[in-house]
């Protein structure tokens, strides 16, 4: 054990290379033998193509081919596929790609794009669930009986549900007959986007040997490796992805984005290797951006505010294709409550077309998006009982051996949210129901929310790390989880460090991800990179231990069971004088004659989900929460009550992560989380026209947090350990977004003194409901 | 009136070092800096100046390098992040954790030294309208702001001595 490793904030592994500018993305890699792919995109929501006329782009100077989508007859989708890589015959949404140039520079490339002319003939577009709903609605996706799908999810083919996921738990309809109290609200969740700061990129490259080399800028390299074997029948072992640094993913570079397309532009030109980068506008409109949602929230107590039963109605807007969007409707159902200890639930969660720009994972993967309505729910129904919204909310918090929605049972690494609760309330300053008047206008508010999630992941996701060991006694840490600006390589790190009882300067981070030479690992997704390639990684020590001691053990000529591995050493337990450096047995043991023993020290590790399942078609019953991060979140907001205005200045959270291993990096990720929460909840989210095009395309117009909108940040952990988790940590890369929409729309709605129901919570939209005349 | 068509080779001056390109009057900047001199620290993130992430310092002044042709910069002095070394700011961002994915790093770090150059006492509002020309999407602000603070204090400590 190294005791300044684990708890303590080393500096990140990368840190040197970030502020020189020498770190490399995915579009930092050049060559003068690249060509250069350029997007053509739709104008219209919702149109067939009638014609496309490339002639005059294919004469350009270095234009080397023009592909649309009548040149490809594959599907691509993560789970349901239903997504041509170009627009075929039909437009569905607004920056829909529906041609693509190549061409020897970008600027050659773009200019070219816009030179292919295509011809439209529009149709009305579906602008929201709602809508796509209705009987005598438009089907968006007319062949979905013919896409292939995975087996959790369920889509109705001859309508525009992509999946529908229920829950059935106890018996709602009683709950409610018994119910003294009842409250019900309708919210609305605009779809947006996650704005990374590095645009998607790929770069596909065909070997003569067929060997297909991916470069991108993914979380999920392993996930495109697959999907390119599935989708183009091409082999595992051919199909080289590599993942440099990731500038920020957000959910966003999950799944499989601009690489099948990007094989497809190599393909068409003899396999040399072509690059492809969003622009900006691109990677807001024809890239995948983060879901919607319209939910309808009802909620039954008991007169003293205990929960009976919630019935719960989640239509996910999951824009014009599904992607990752069937799966986010079935996590929200998997955790559709909240935090909460419900005996009765109804859900149906729906993944629902439109002619909006589609969707994929964003941070709390359809977590924000519930909690929003169980949270406004919750506080309504304080209000109605006349309680403190913190004591309704500790009344019910879900605690261990209470039933989840899918009816698996809370364990003994359940975190304590009732304490979460307690310290949010304290951070805040206690009385949570009041309005504090600060002068003629202003007032102040404050509002808290819960959260809980677990990875919404396949059952068998895995993760690995190899450790081989240099000379001097240092090792290289190899593991699958991209750095994306997490810290996870760190952190891994420093498990290591702590586990081999070296420095952390002699665990030496392999930054990039290699599907052929770094072991397997689903996805850096779902938070839960540290917890499992941690394990692996812990395995791995242990492994290499072994193998340290067998070495030492035959060379001093002393069991391996009394043999130790600390301080950089390994020695007789009893006679620390009896021993080796790491450094002698690292590659082999060498005697003084010249004769050598055993080779390099290797070590492996693994780590596969255990006992998951998944969730029955009918009642949502199952297994497939692995583990559950819980947390609470306040905000204290200053609101003008004549003009609408607000400033959010306080914000604050608990969350109960069992073990800390990097206090700064674990600091970093839930306060960013909140910050990206904040800018979803007060100022993000995509603005249509009535003919569907997106009016707020650009980061001029799609507005995001600067600096020094923030607030004042406030974080505390707990540490209940998971018992399965290494040095009983659990995920909290995704868990602080969940709570802002509630925390803030609720402090919102107590400083006006009326109910807000929509995102994004603008100062306008706060002045058009104070200007509302009640009824 | 100095006019540019086709292609030129031009000098340009960019971290103490002449660099001879040929480049088009349509090249911006940072396609040129990137591109053709192998400067890949300013990066491209929206090439429509909104985000900050490709800034530069033109004779000492920042400026957003997606918005200035390359011909704009000759006889002009062009630093980099690359030809920063050992700055405060850099040492500050490094101890108090002012990035994540790092994407945004060497805008922020090139507008933040030369608002120090600058204003070596900015207070918080000019700090504040000095750097929202900047997006950052894994921080939340707060460790950029402890970062930007940091390299200030230090800075004036030093210099005053």
């Amino acid at each position: 054990m190294n005791s300044n490793v684990l708890g303590h904030s080393p500096r990140r592994k990368e840190s040197l290379d970030k502020v020189t500018g020498k770190v490399m993305y995915g579009n930092d890699y050049n060559s003068p033998r690249m060509l250069h792919g350029a997007l053509k995109t739709s104008p219209h929501a919702f149109a067939k193509i009638k014609g496309i006329h490339k002639e005059d782009a294919e004469k350009m100077p270095g234009v080397k081919a023009v592909l649309t989508g009548q040149d490809l007859k594959e599907n691509i989708g993560l789970y349901l596929c239903d997504k041509p890589p170009i627009a075929r015959n039909v437009a569905r949404h607004y920056g829909e790609v529906v041609a693509v140039v190549i061409a020897d520079s970008l600027a050659k490339a773009r200019e070219a794009a816009d030179a292919v002319k295509v011809e439209y003939e529009k149709m009305d577009p579906i602008l929201s669930p709602k809508e796509a709903l209705k009987a005598e609605a438009a089907v968006i996706h007319e062949e979905m009986a013919t896409y292939s799908h995975i087996k959790p999810i369920h889509p109705e083919p001859g309508s525009n549900v992509a999946n529908r996921s229920k829950i059935r738990k106890g018996d709602v309809k009683k709950a409610f007959d018994e119910a003294a109290f009842v409250v019900e609200t309708n919210m609305v969740i605009p779809p947006g986007d996650h704005v990374a700061m590095e645009p998607r990129v790929s770069i596909v490259e065909i070997k003569s040997t067929g060997e297909v080399h991916i470069t991108s800028s993914t979380q999920a390299p392993f996930v495109v490796k697959n999907l390119m074997c599935h989708f183009f029948g091409l082999h595992p072992g051919k199909v080289v992805v590599t993942a440099p640094m990731v500038g920020g993913g957000f959910g966003g570079k999950a799944g499989i984005q601009l690489e099948g397309l990007a094989y497809l532009m190599s393909l068409k030109v003899g396999g040399r290797p072509v690059k492809l980068v969003n622009s900006r506008e691109q990677d807001l409109l024809a890239s995948p951006g983060h879901i919607g949602l319209e939910s309808n929230v009802k909620i039954a107590s008991d007169e003293k505010g205990k929960l009976l039963g919630m019935d719960l109605t989640y239509c996910f807007n999951s824009g014009a294709y599904a992607d990752y969007a069937v799966n986010i409707s079935r996590a929200a159902a998997i955790s559709c409550t909240g935090p909460y200890n419900v005996p009765n639930v109804k859900c149906d969660s729906m993944c629902v077309y439109t002619n909006m720009p589609f969707a994929t994972a964003y941070r709390g993967f359809g977590h924000i998006e519930m909690a929003f309505g169980i949270e406004r729910a919750l506080d309504e129904l304080a209000d109605k009982l006349q309680m403190d919204p913190v004591e309704l909310r500790k009344l019910n918090c879900i605690k261990e051996g209470d039933q989840t929605p899918v009816q698996s049972v809370m364990n003994s690494s359940t975190g304590d949210l009732e304490t979460c609760f307690t310290r949010v309330e304290e951070m805040l300053g206690g009385n949570l129901g009041d309005v504090e008047t600060i002068n003629e206008e202003w007032v102040r508010a404050k509002g808290v929310s819960g959260l809980w999630k677990a990875p919404a992941m396949p059952t068998n996701t895995d993760a690995g790390a190899i450790l081989t060991f240099n000379g001097d006694g240092s090792c290289n840490l190899n593991t699958g989880v991209v750095e994306i600006g997490q810290g996870t390589k760190t952190g891994v790190a420093q498990i290591v460090a702590d586990t081999l009882d070296i420095p952390l300067e002699k665990v030496h981070v392999v930054m990039d991800v290699d599907t052929r030479t770094s072991p397997s690992d689903w996805a850096t997704a779902a938070s839960r990179g540290l917890f499992m390639a941690g394990l692996a990684a812990h395995e791995a020590c242990v492994d290499a231990i072994e193998q340290i001691k067998e070495v030492a053990s035959a060379v001093l000529r002393v069991s391996k069971s009394d043999l130790v591995v600390k301080d950089e050493r390994v020695c007789s337990v009893d006679e620390p004088s009896i021993g080796l450096h790491l450094s002698e047995v690292a590659l082999g043991y060498v005697y003084p004659n010249g004769n050598a023993f055993y080779g390099q020290i290797i070590g492996r590790g693994r780590y596969i989900a255990k006992h998951l399942t998944d969730i029955d078609q009918e009642t949502g019953k199952g297994h497939p929460d692995l583990e559950w991060t819980l947390g609470a979140e306040g905000v204290e907001a200053e609101v003008n009550l004549k003009t609408g205005q607000y400033k959010i200045v306080k914000a604050v959270c608990c969350i109960d992560v069992g073990k800390v291993i990097n206090p700064d990096l674990a600091l970093g990720q839930i306060v960013g989380g909140m910050a990206m929460g904040m800018g979803y909840t007060t100022m993000e989210g995509f603005k249509l026209n009535d003919r569907g095009q997106v009016t707020n395309g650009s980061l001029r117009d799609y507005k995001i947090m600067r600096y020094g909108d923030h607030p004042e940040y406030k974080v505390e952990f707990l540490e209940t350990p998971q018992l399965d988790g290494p040095h009983g940590a659990r995920g909290l890369g995704e868990q602080a977004v969940i709570g802002m929409p509630g925390a803030i729309g609720n402090a919102l709605s107590r400083a006006i003194g009326k109910g807000l129901y929509e995102i994004p919570i603008t100062s306008e939209r706060l002045y058009k409901k104070l200007m509302e005349v009640s009824h | 009136m100095i006019s540019y068509k086709g292609y030129n080779a031009v000098d340009l001056h960019v971290n103490g070092e002449t660099r001879e390109v040929v480049i088009k009057p349509s090249e911006t900047l940072l396609s040129v800096l990137r591109d053709k001199i192998g400067l890949t620290g300013p990066k491209a993130g929206c090439e429509n100046g909104d985000c900050g992430a490709c800034t530069v310092l033109l004779e000492g002044q920042p400026v957003k390098s997606c918005l200035v042709l390359a011909v704009e910069a000759i006889g002009k002095k062009v630093v980099t992040v690359e030809g920063l070394h050992d700055t405060e700011v850099q040492k500050a961002f490094v101890e108090e954790s002012g990035f994540q994915c790092g994407y945004c790093t060497a805008g922020f770090i090139v507008n933040s030294y030369a608002l120090l150059e600058e204003n070596p006492d900015a207070d918080a509002s000019e700090k504040v309208e000095w750097l929202s020309s900047n997006l950052c999407r894994c921080t939340g602000y707060e460790d950029i702001e402890k970062a930007v603070d940091s390299a200030q204090r230090i800075k004036n400590n030093s210099e005053s001595r």
